[in-house]
């Protein structure tokens, strides 16, 4: 399979290129079919609320969805994501309305080893760093 | 793993083949990466609905996430995970909970392996 990849000719400290996302209430309710977790803080204001959320909140695994996302762009594949992790540290409130909020993924290669290409990724929300420590390996082609 | 559940996952995340050939679904399906919380999220259900464990679903906060992968899923996959509570500790009245899933296919064989840590906080710290 032969596709195209930003991870050809990286090198330690290249920035791979930015992935911008938009995230509304309608997402969540797919997702939420999507992945089965129906938790009621991810599409209920009046629940999200009574646990001290300022409302919604998107899934956690929705945002990492997102940061998969980016990473299976820049490898070429999502088959060629061998790991990735984070934090989740802030969450995204998703107001009630049609434009939603922006997630934005960055990446910055960390180094390169046999298992492929250890990436640091930075996922943020109105300009604030929502994943903790988001890091993926990649597989090159 | 089905040809529409993947499509379903696909879609709800944006991710519409543009990423890689076929397109989700397609007949060369690419699963999306963090799929796999699908069966690992039925596998936390349950430890969570097990009688004696007491956990509320609306009080469990996601604190990390992380996957590692023997081989890609693929449709057609028939998956098992089996969940493992590693550690458990209490920190300021909260159960912090770190899971971990082995997801397997119908061989036996490794697929991927999920990582997460719960954190469940009671009623009494609103």
């Amino acid at each position: 399979v032969s596709t195209t990849s930003s991870l050809d000719a990286v090198a330690a400290g290249d920035a791979l290129p930015t992935c911008t996302y938009r995230v509304t209430r309608a997402d969540l309710v797919r997702y939420a079919g999507a992945s089965g977790d129906f938790n009621p803080i991810h599409w209920s204001d009046r629940v999200a609320g009574s646990v001290g959320l300022p409302g919604v909140i998107a899934h956690g695994m929705y945002t990492m969805a997102l940061a998969a996302r980016a990473c299976s762009t820049w490898a070429g594949s999502p088959d060629r994501v061998r790991e990735i992790g984070c934090k989740f540290t802030k969450p995204v409130v998703v107001p009630d309305d049609d434009e939603g909020v922006e997630i934005v993924v960055a990446g910055t290669v960390k180094n390169l080893t046999e298992d492929g290409v250890h990436v640091a990724l930075e996922v943020t929300c109105g300009g604030e760093k929502v994943l903790g420590m988001p890091k993926a390996v990649l597989a090159r082609a | 793993v089905t040809r529409e559940k993947v499509r379903e996952f696909a879609r709800a995340t944006g991710s519409d083949g543009s990423e890689g050939p076929g397109g989700p679904g397609g007949a060369d399906s690419e699963v999306p990466p963090t799929f796999p919380i699908v069966v690992a999220f039925t596998a936390m259900s349950e430890l969570m609905a097990a009688p004696g464990v007491g956990i509320e679903l609306h009080r469990v906060i996601h604190g990390d996430q992380r996957f590692t992968y023997t081989r890609p899923v693929r449709v057609g996959d028939r998956l098992t995970a089996t969940l493992s509570v590693d550690s458990l500790r209490q920190l300021g009245g909260a159960d912090i909970i770190g899971t971990r899933t082995e997801i397997t296919d119908e061989r036996g064989a490794p697929v991927c392996t999920a990582f997460a840590t719960l954190v469940h906080r009671g009623p009494e710290e609103q």
